[in-house]
């Protein structure tokens, strides 16, 4: 059957001049647009250290563009699991908010490709920040020579967070530098009856994954998972799954219903010892005022920098370009940085920053960065695009509740083979 | 309630089901004492089954979100307060009029189409009026998502306005179907063919026979369709999830997004659910009858 | 998925509008159409909009699904049936498959389920009873509430901790030393959907008992008599006459709840989410839509439409020439 689209469109145009009798379609209040000074910043900071963050950045964007508004299209939801369906949905009925969240590299690549987002390479010139931030991250910003967003922060995924006294109470004294002692630690805390590690649902268990597969593979093997040139089917992979498989008998069997905050509060509460969370955990403890946890990189990881950054853009078909890139423009600068980064509990994208302004987490986290070998992350989209990261968090779901790594590891070299164009 | 009546709802069911003779209590009919108390434990067990999660419903949304501990998450608040109600409100309270501006227009525009179509193929007929019916029909049982993906492009190009004017009139197109099955119903067991004919022989055209002799005797059928698509579109997730957002859909929208919050605050999210049926809820109390007429139309056969 | 939590009240076994077919043949062929044309008229606004938002659309899914438009960026070539035969022979996981077999544990507990309750109440209340109409009322009004309200509280209900962590049913079970009964519900691996049935079933139970209510004060008062006078006691009553006589009624239960299954999202998105052990084909066609699949997104709701059409299309075709026949 032939069925065009313009003839889709003719008929179903007939169809609605048919029924102007009846359905109003320019009646009924749209609660969105009219105002043009409003700028709305869509983002899933909706709590605790993220909210803080934001807020100091509208406090900045207040001061640098007093004429336009800030709305704050802000949707909670895990690693902005939520936030990216609704965005999705108002991307697909072109209904953009004025500038969204984007991760930096494959994440940020999906909308290019899907033309969604503009082309910032002039503003970029006019801000002068094409030396304000590190190149390698200016790469994972662009696609074919043009730059498409705005990094606002570096944040580490690969961090392992644990309450100091439930920890010490176990008998553990050391800090776990490999798997080996970290199993030996959950060992210890196993015995004492306590959640050895708390951990979430989905995302946050392919983050822990992730972390075993540093540990086991090496930084640069494992930057090769997501470029096609290590192959998920090899051995080292399979090493790797069974300590994971280890690891998630240590974890709470209720982590299905978790996220990430969840987990957290079982830290906070003394239920648990360990928990692997990336660095924005810090800012959300001192937002909730708890102070004995401590973090190391995740046994094993040594200097490897897993990184993500968040980064805003400007939608195709935006409400108020004028006003979005005013707040892009806040984004990017010196005193929005800071501004944000000091809360938000991540470190600034600018090179120029002054780490004395910074909590003690973020002034370790800002070495670490300038001196660590720097890796992706899939679970964050720095690393895989939005159709690999859908496999693999499938993948790891059903993981999750059958515990067979053989079918894990065949699922995520099939996930590969079909959503990774070897380099 | 007034669903407590023993007579059939009107519209499209009474004339199927022949009015329930009074069952004669003859001897098979009675109960023992024992059997009836046993029904009666049985009924009381269901009942309580029934109301558990609205009991929680109720009492978590007056409890304080931050002090749900895990002792006592049954037991009725310590301190009752309405700030899980608030903090709900804060987050649904624009939705919840938009749902109105959405499931308002839906229900009456879709009963008037419902009345005509029904009138012409119960009344009005030409050949293959009953095929043409069949085809009709079948839009009520398809999964809307094999529709969903194009669909989301035509509401698009042909310029409605996104959220809640698209809804509408998705809502319309998709609520012709059961509407037009209602009031076919109720016209062919309630309106004699003989008033039509009368009419004819009087002259009169389509639309006049359908607004003088038909529109007056249509009530019943209105209400029934205006509660049915009202409870349809004020319920719906599906279309709202594709084709609207938190900023300009409708109300299960703003509760989905209120639920599923990291670490959600079950307290406002009930008290938020609570929200979300409230207008549903009175609809079902006040026009109970007529409500479960919407549920039954035309499931039973003579 | 029917907007609402209800059913669509439909099964239409349409009682007969015999028209004045016969009628036609009286006047000409001009008279006929002068005759029939105004009806016509007024119906086509509303054909017009179904042949193309129903039809035409279904068309447009249809040859989506066989194209090649697996990313935002592909363009729309043919592929033919590969995503289909993907879907079933090469899904990561086999996710498909999985995903059908959700479907079906969550059909099968939902419809027994919901008959099970159902025609228990429906007994229960069938002989008007003093208070009758409380009962009723109580144990219809789920079907007034949406499934994305009811499964905030569900969600609450089945709280898959247990013993200290234990909350919701778990912590009845534990106060009540059921510890036995302790269970993750919707994240058990094997049953977690027959778990995501049960505010199904809460919801749906009281419209099928409304609908046997109705169905068992349909059946005349004689027929009953008749059976008493020869002797039957109240099983044989039930099994050999008021059970038959209800046929129909069962069908159309069976119908409304089956096509509701199959096109089960708002509940699932609501307790669970999107996840593995709960996926069903709705909440996949919109996990695999939020990747850009279009191609794998269509060709899911194809056969999300052809399992409805199976069942539906005989069933409207039948009731058509029961119609007829009548």
């Amino acid at each position: 059957m032939r069925f065009t689209k313009g003839a889709a469109v003719a008929a179903a145009g007939l169809a609605v001049s048919l029924l102007v009798a009846g359905c109003d379609t320019s009646g009924g209040a749209t609660a969105t647009g009219g105002n043009t000074k409003e700028v709305e910043v869509f983002t899933w900071w909706a709590d605790g250290g993220e909210k803080a963050g934001l807020d100091g950045l509208v406090g900045q964007f207040k001061t640098d563009c007093a004429k336009f508004e800030f709305k704050n299209g802000a949707v909670a939801g895990g690693a902005g699991a939520n936030a990216k369906q609704v965005l999705a949905s108002r991307l697909q009925t072109n209904d953009p908010p004025s500038t969204f969240q984007a991760h930096a590299g494959a994440e940020l690549t999906d909308y290019i490709k899907a033309g969604q987002v503009e082309d910032l390479s002039a503003d970029y010139k006019t801000w002068g920040l094409d030396a304000a931030f590190p190149k390698g991250l200016l790469d994972s910003l662009t696609v074919d020579g043009k730059v498409y967003s705005v990094p606002a922060n570096i944040h580490r995924a690969n961090v392992l967070w644990s309450n100091k006294k439930v920890v010490a109470a176990a008998g553990i004294t050391a800090a776990p530098k490999n798997l080996t002692e970290l199993f030996a630690a959950l060992d210890k805390l196993k015995a004492k009856g306590v959640t050895p590690l708390a951990l979430g649902k989905d995302w946050t268990q392919l983050m822990l994954l992730e972390s075993v597969l540093i540990s086991d593979l090496g930084p640069d093997k494992f930057k090769g998972l997501w470029d096609g040139s290590t192959d998920f089917a090899s051995a080292d992979v399979t090493k790797a799954l069974g300590d994971y498989k280890k690891l998630i008998g240590y974890a709470n069997k209720d982590r299905d219903t978790f996220d990430w905050t969840d987990a957290e509060k079982l830290v906070m509460d003394g239920k648990a010892g360990y928990q692997l969370m990336g660095d924005w955990e810090a800012a959300d403890l001192d937002t909730k005022g708890f102070k004995d946890y401590d973090h190391i990189a995740f046994p094993g990881n040594d200097t490897a920098f897993q990184w993500l950054a968040d980064s805003f853009v400007l939608p195709k078909g935006g409400k108020n370009p004028e006003g979005t890139k005013c707040w892009l423009k806040t984004v990017g600068s010196a005193a929005g940085q800071k501004a944000f980064n000091t809360k938000k509990g991540s470190i600034p994208a600018r090179t120029d920053a002054t780490a004395a302004d910074y909590p003690a987490y973020q002034q370790s986290a800002m070495a670490e960065w300038k001196t660590g070998v720097v890796v992706p992350s899939c679970a964050h989209g720095s690393a895989c695009s939005q159709g690999m990261q859908g496999a693999v968090a499938s993948a790891i779901g059903k993981f999750s509740s059958d515990q067979d790594a053989a079918a894990l590891q065949k699922a995520l070299s099939e996930a590969q083979k079909q959503f990774v164009t070897k380099k | 309630m007034t669903s407590t009546t023993t007579t059939p709802p009107p519209a499209a069911l009474p004339a199927v089901a022949p009015k329930p003779r009074k069952a004669k209590p003859s001897g098979i009919n009675r109960r023992s004492p024992a059997g009836r108390a046993v029904t009666y434990v049985l009924l009381l067990f269901f009942l309580i089954v029934v109301l558990m999660p609205a009991y929680v419903l109720v009492v978590t949304s007056f409890k304080n979100g931050r002090d749900i501990g895990v002792n006592g998450q049954w037991g009725l608040p310590t301190v009752w307060t309405t700030i899980s109600w608030a903090k709900a409100w804060t987050a649904l309270g624009p939705s919840f009029f938009r749902t109105f501006e959405l499931a308002i227009p839906v229900a009456l525009i879709s009963s008037f189409l419902g009345a005509a179509n029904g009138f012409v193929l119960a009344r009005w007929r030409f050949p293959g009026a009953d095929v043409v019916f069949t085809l009709i029909l079948f839009g009520m049982f398809i999964p809307y998502q094999s529709v969903m993906i194009p669909l989301r492009e035509v509401v698009h190009s042909i310029h409605l306005l996104p959220g809640i004017p698209t809804l509408i009139f998705v809502h319309c197109v998709y609520g012709i179907p059961i509407c037009t099955l209602i009031f076919r119903n109720y016209y062919a067991t309630t309106v004699p063919v003989e008033i039509i004919e009368a009419s004819r022989v009087d002259g009169a055209g389509l639309l006049r026979t359908f607004a003088s002799v038909i529109l007056p005797i249509s009530i019943p059928g209105f209400v029934v369709t205006i509660i049915w698509q009202f409870t349809s579109a004020w319920n719906d997730y599906l279309f709202a999830i594709f084709l609207s957002n938190t900023n300009n859909g409708p109300i299960t929208i703003a509760l989905n997004a209120l639920a599923g919050a990291q670490s959600p605050d079950y307290a406002a999210s009930m008290a938020g659910a609570l929200i979300a049926s409230l207008p549903t809820l009175v609809v079902y109390v006040v026009l109970g009858r007529w409500f479960i007429g919407g549920l039954m139309a035309g499931s039973v056969k003579s | 998925m029917t907007a609402s939590p209800t059913p669509s009240p439909t099964t239409a076994p349409l009682e007969p509008a015999r028209a004045p077919a016969q009628k036609f043949r009286r006047v000409s062929a001009h008279g006929r159409v002068r005759h029939w044309g105004p009806g016509l008229l007024l119906l086509s606004p509303s054909l017009v909009l179904l042949a193309v938002f129903v039809y035409g659309l279904i068309a447009w899914t249809v040859r989506l699904s066989l194209s090649g438009q697996h990313s935002a960026i592909d363009k729309q070539t043919f592929e033919g049936t590969k995503t289909f035969t993907n879907l079933f022979t090469h899904d990561i996981s086999d996710r498909f498959t999985h995903s059908l077999g959700n479907l079906g544990l969550f059909t099968l507990v939902f419809l027994l389920g919901t008959l099970f309750m159902g025609v228990l109440w429906a007994l229960l209340l069938e002989r008007k009873i003093p208070g009758e109409g409380i009962f009723r009322a109580i144990y219809l009004f789920p079907m007034a509430v949406s499934f994305v309200a009811s499964g905030v509280v569900w969600r609450w209900l089945m709280n898959a901790g247990t013993g200290d962590r234990a909350g919701g049913l778990n912590a009845i079970f534990h106060g009540l030393g059921l510890t036995f009964l302790e269970n993750p519900w919707v994240l058990d691996p094997h049953w977690g959907m027959a778990a995501m049935a049960m505010p199904a079933i809460w919801q749906l139970s009281g419209y099928v008992m409304a609908l046997f209510l109705a169905g068992f004060r349909g059946i005349p008062a004689e027929l009953r008599e008749a059976a008493a006078m020869d002797g039957a006691g109240t099983f044989r009553l039930y099994r050999n006459v008021i059970f038959p006589q209800l046929t129909p009624t069962a069908l159309s239960v069976l119908i409304i709840l089956g096509h509701m299954s199959m096109k089960m999202f708002d509940l699932i998105m609501s307790v669970t989410g999107p996840g593995w052990i709960t996926e069903v084909p709705a909440v996949y066609v919109w996990q695999t839509l939020l990747t850009s699949d279009f191609a794998k997104a269509a060709a899911i709701s194809v056969i999300l439409l052809l399992l409805v059409a199976v069942v539906i299309v005989p069933y409207l075709i039948y009731n058509n020439r029961v119609e007829r026949r009548s």
